[in-house]
């Protein structure tokens, strides 16, 4: 296993590799991609990362039940008894239980105890960089221009820009840089007249800003068509609550379906320092319909395909004093997909005891939650792991292989 | 150094044309900035006491209503009430920008509004961002940073966001009987966002610490300030190395001017200024001077505004910023020659203006998180957001104005100096007048300031 304690060499290691983080590393074009065509570089494999705003609570979507610590910690949480069991050991939230069915078919798995290298301020919007660019500590993250996705893509010869989709209206760090990627929210329209497409062109011809994303938005509102085809079909009843989500899966899984390989996009409402019993339900109940949805629509695709749901840190492990949780550092990463070897608990379980914890209040991390993405790329596409731990992941020592990638 | 009048007008103002009135040099601006809140006397928006009730009677009507199938009369009716005032509030700070003959204000009320960001996050919230505004950003803006730091983290709309009403001191009566306890999430955001910004010094017990400082600030039963003793964590508290001891809010606030007087703090909203109005990459002598200038006046705001209108560095000509989607509907209205007493004829705000911000990447008052909205001009010209600018252009103005202008004449009044070869070009080829209008308003040096 690859979970040994993020100690302090492992942030000199990666500041002493400082030099590769910025670009592509020259030796990438000759790397070779399993399944690769013409058309498609990338092979067949298709990848979702979902990027969870605000702060996920592992240890309420993953209870560890087993843990003598638990209950005591957890006067509020614990004591609702509805979490499903799944190892004898953790159990899931009651608001994750139509996700039981891909856990017994092997199609769910979670890394517990896992972080990016950020420590100690606990604030939201710094913790979210770092996990978007995939560095460590030892590059400050406003000298970072792209993120850990763009850059794997960067790695890959001859891509188009389809082959990346950022869905959604908020920025999405994690995929920017200068691989080309196409960014699109499934509820938006374009209907221009030729004329007039030409004459915005000509508008912007001298702003490049302007220039490109328009160019793309045409693009694609063109391509889309003003009948929104790919878009999910609006939710009625007690799915209403769904819509956007639905919609943004409706996308997602009908690009998949067609040139896309790599789909990215963000959820929020994860900061539940309050009332969290309550709070909390809603964000599961989004994410669930997410994975379901992703299921449902690819069908046979599903197969070949890996969710990561990945957040910027875990929550305190004590119940605050209002019956939520304040911001801690251990968390949970989701894994899913017919790709994936599920129904494990993966990573190293630090405990709860007197001792164990992070600044004695924080889940102890034991992983770094890139090393899960990166042998999640390493089995999906192939990529060496020389070009992960300086390109992608500049710094990151992947370890031994988790072994949780079918 | 004189700037131009559209440097003038886009930096620190709603750009061209200008409203009847306004002042059109520096020194006329500051002058209006400095005399009576204009805009607020002709748009009179409410408090956090004129919301209140209407909140009151929403919980009271929500909890009567617990247990039957479907929402009561009286529980839609309150609702609904909530609905209503929020697009009052909505109405209110549309008409304020349309009309304000200095813009220079409404920028800055939105800035600290934005910097003390309060999001709506359910029905009975969504009045609380606009009481916030007119209670805590509005009278102070030509006060002191402390001034408003206090009344902002004191006032029930804060209070109730950043989770504080709930939170009890382990030790304080309440604490001990009930096994109630801290929540630390406005201590943080008080000291990373609010004041000292994420890179300064301070650590995880400074805001515990602060966290049980704070304890005891919260609302009544009527959901105004109240002070509760009972919530109080006793003993003295040590933030960043002061030491605070005494009874109710009296440590909180000189904990609170303490922070708001330190290096850190006049750092942190000195780049924040520059980097909202100027540049997302600042000049460095801008934010050095801005700091000094904080420092050295007690964080007097006037002294900053007026330091941030007349430094070189903020006058150059160059448009770095995205105009905000408030900012370009607020520019589009203007230009189109409405003002705030139309939006009162039955426009429909939510069709003409809440939708389409939504669809900018800027719903109303909903911001992610307490960090606010972002800066950076690709995050607001994205092929999604640049999109919904273009789809605004092109088919709202026809339906808010009957007589659509000269798209040339257009281009010349709201752009001024700023009207590229190549836009007034484009408008004379548009198949129609509604299409070189669109072509104004999607322009780049219109989307830009």
């Amino acid at each position: 296993m690859f979970a040994k304690p993020m100690d302090r060499r492992f942030f000199l290691r990666g500041a002493a590799l400082l030099g590769c983080s910025a670009a592509a590393h020259p030796m990438l074009s000759s790397v070779t991609f399993a399944g690769s065509d013409g058309a498609h570089p990338l092979g067949d494999h298709r990848l979702v990362v979902i990027i969870l705003r605000g702060a996920m609570d592992g240890l309420d979507a993953v209870q560890p039940i087993g843990d003598p610590a638990y209950a005591k910690l957890r006067p509020s949480l614990a004591a609702n008894g509805q979490a499903l069991d799944l190892d004898g050991y953790f159990a899931l939230h009651p608001a994750l239980s139509g996700l039981m069915p891909l856990w017994q078919a092997g199609e769910l798995a979670f890394a517990h105890a896992v972080s990016t290298p950020y420590r100690d301020k606990r604030s939201h919007f710094d913790g979210q960089d770092i996990l978007e660019a995939g560095t460590g500590m030892d590059v400050p993250v406003a000298s970072v221009r792209d993120g850990w996705l763009n850059r794997m893509l960067q790695a890959v010869p001859g891509l188009q820009a389809e082959t990346a989709f950022a869905v959604g209206r908020d920025a999405l760090p994690l995929l920017a840089g200068s691989a080309a990627v196409s960014n699109w929210t499934p509820d938006l329209r374009m209907d221009l007249s030729s004329q007039n497409r030409q004459l915005l062109q000509a508008i912007y011809h001298d702003d490049p800003l302007f220039r490109d994303s328009a160019t793309e938005a045409m693009a694609l509102a063109a391509e889309i068509g003003p009948d929104g085809a790919m878009m999910g079909k609006p939710a009625k009843g007690a799915d209403a609550g769904f819509a956007e989500v639905d919609a943004l899966v409706g996308f997602a899984t009908a690009r998949l379906l067609a040139d896309t390989r790599i789909a990215a996009f963000s959820q929020d409402g994860w900061d539940t320092h309050k009332g969290q019993a309550q709070s909390i339900q809603r964000s599961l109940a989004r994410l669930q319909r997410t994975i379901l949805g992703l299921k449902a629509g690819l069908g046979a695709v599903w197969g070949k395909t890996t969710v990561l749901a990945m957040t910027e840190f875990g929550r305190t492990v004590r119940e605050n004093g209002t019956a939520g949780t304040d911001h801690g550092t251990g968390g949970v990463m989701v894994m899913a997909g017919g790709a994936v070897k599920g129904g494990s608990i993966y990573g190293r379980w630090p405990g709860l005891g007197d001792g164990a914890l992070y600044d004695q209040r924080d889940l102890m991390p034991t992983s770094d939650v890139r090393g899960w993405a990166a042998w999640a790329m390493a089995g999906a596409y192939g990529f060496d792991r020389r070009l992960l731990e300086t390109s992608v992941f500049p710094g990151l020592d992947m370890g031994d292989d988790p072994k949780f990638m079918l | 150094m004189t700037p131009s009048l559209s440097t003038l007008a886009f930096r620190f103002g709603y750009g061209l044309p200008l409203p009847k009135d306004a002042p059109t040099d520096s020194a006329a601006m500051l002058a209006a900035l400095a005399g009576p809140d204009i805009a607020a006397q002709r748009h009179p928006g409410a408090g956090i006491d004129a919301a209140l009730p209407l909140i009151q009677a929403f919980q009271a009507a929500r909890k009567a209503s617990k247990g039957s199938q479907t929402k009561t009369p009286a529980y839609l009716k309150a609702q609904k009430a909530i609905g209503r005032a929020m697009l009052q509030q909505a109405r209110v700070s549309f008409a304020r920008a349309l009309d304000a003959p200095d813009g220079y204000r409404e920028r800055l009320v939105r800035f600290w509004a934005d910097h003390f960001t309060v999001a709506a996050r359910n029905r009975p919230e969504a009045l609380l961002p606009g009481t916030l505004i007119e209670d805590a950003i509005r009278p102070h803006i030509n006060g002191t940073f402390t001034a408003m730091l206090q009344a902002v983290t004191l006032h029930p709309a804060m209070l109730i966001y950043l989770d504080q009403v709930n939170s009890t001191g382990p030790n304080s009566a309440r604490g001990k009987r009930r096994e109630k306890g801290l929540n630390e999430n406005l201590a943080r955001e008080l000291m990373e966002l609010h004041t000292l910004g994420v890179g300064a010094g301070y650590g995880q017990d400074d805001v515990r610490q602060m966290a049980e400082l704070l304890t005891g600030l919260g609302v009544d039963k009527t959901g105004g300030f109240a002070f509760d003793p009972r919530r109080a964590e006793p003993g003295p508290e040590t933030v960043l190395g002061i030491t605070y001891t005494g009874e109710g809010p009296a440590p909180v606030l000189a904990a609170l001017q303490d922070l708001a007087n330190r290096p850190e703090t006049a750092q942190n909203i000195a780049s924040k200024l520059a980097v909202h109005f100027v540049s997302d990459t600042p000049d460095a002598g801008l934010v050095a001077d801005l700091t000094d200038v904080f420092m050295a006046s007690g964080g007097d705001l006037a002294a900053l505004h007026r330091a941030l209108l007349t430094h070189p560095a903020a006058l150059q000509a160059r448009a770095e910023k995205a105009r905000q989607p408030f900012d370009f509907l607020i520019a589009a209205l203007r230009a189109l020659g409405l003002n705030g007493a139309d939006l009162d004829d039955g426009t429909n705000l939510r069709a003409v203006l809440l939708l389409p911000m939504q669809a900018m990447g800027q719903p109303w008052q909903s911001p992610i998180g307490p960090n606010g909205w972002p800066e950076a001009v690709t995050d607001w010209i994205t092929p999604q957001g640049l999109a919904a600018r273009i789809n605004w252009a092109m088919t709202m103005p026809a339906k808010l104005q009957a007589t659509l202008p000269d798209p040339v004449a257009l281009a010349k009044a709201a752009l001024g100096d700023r009207a590229s070869e190549a836009l007034l070009t484009a408008t004379s080829r548009a198949e129609s007048l509604r299409e070189g209008v669109g072509l104004v308003f999607a322009s780049p040096e219109f989307n830009r300031r």
